[in-house]
């Protein structure tokens, strides 16, 4: 009986531990999602132009 | 040595073209780590702008093979409190302004799950966000993190496991209400969507 008891303490807490592991998961899935989802965006045209003006600068400067 | 010998200033202009292909890779990242700090898409890309001039603008203190998406990132952050302290004054209506675009930010086809982290995410303190961000979705080690934040690598450890046990507690208890939907909601979206992708793979 008491044994019982022990093993349904023990099933409670590791389907808990479960639960919550699956939800960190699905939080860190999520989490990547977001970040790559603007990793994949298109990198607007400003970016390179900035750059590419700032090399320029540089070689004539030199 | 401000002097450059001919043979100098050929091996610095190779070196500047390979350093800039690897500059233009990094972009992508640059934005969108800049995206999660400012929580605002015009900021961050300003920010992300700024950062990559002054990669650019630093690149003879770059040391070719070392890490290059942590040295620009860590560019990126200092650049970001530089600009915040500079402007502590706008900081609140910044952040007023950044809960309003993440709200504001209602697109139909973006999953609710994603709407609902984004807005969790931006109720994390700020140097929470950051270990999260870059252990989590950044793929960097907590020791690369921990060289990136200037601090400890265990202040890394401990900051990204209070972040996680916070974001899951706003997500899971309702720390906030969303057009009459409790966050309780938002775990179960998240649970779903999760659940969706892991049976389509």
């Amino acid at each position: 009986m008491i044994e019982q008891q022990r093993t349904k303490d023990y099933d409670t807490i590791s389907s808990l531990a479960d639960d919550a592991r699956m939800r960190q998961q699905a939080i860190g899935v999520r989490l990547r999602q977001l970040f790559d989802d603007v990793v994949n965006e298109p990198v607007p045209e400003e970016f390179l132009d900035i750059l590419r003006d700032a090399d320029k600068r540089s070689t004539e400067g030199s | 040595m401000l002097a450059t010998s001919p043979a100098k200033h050929i091996h610095d202009t190779l070196g500047d073209e390979e350093f800039k292909r690897e500059l233009v890779a990094l972009i992508p990242h640059l934005r969108a780590f800049a995206r999660t700090l400012t929580g605002n898409p015009t900021s961050a890309d300003d920010l992300a702008q700024d950062a990559m001039l002054k990669a650019w603008d630093a690149r003879g203190s770059y040391q070719m093979g070392t890490h290059m998406k942590a040295w620009t990132f860590m560019i990126l952050r200092n650049q970001f409190y530089s600009d915040r302290r500079r402007s502590w004054r706008q900081v609140q209506l910044d952040q007023e302004a950044a809960e309003r675009t993440l709200v504001a930010i209602d697109d139909p086809a973006s999953p609710l799950a994603l709407d609902e982290l984004r807005l969790a995410l931006a109720m994390l303190p700020l140097e929470q966000r950051e270990a999260l961000i870059l252990v989590g979705a950044g793929g960097f080690a907590y020791e690369e993190a921990a060289a990136i934040c200037e601090c400890a690598v265990g202040t890394v450890k401990s900051r990204v496991s209070r972040a996680r046990r916070a974001l899951q507690a706003i997500l899971d208890g309702g720390a906030y209400e969303r057009d009459g939907k409790s966050a309780g909601d938002a775990m179960a979206a998240i649970l779903a969507d999760a659940e969706r992708l892991s049976s389509a793979r």
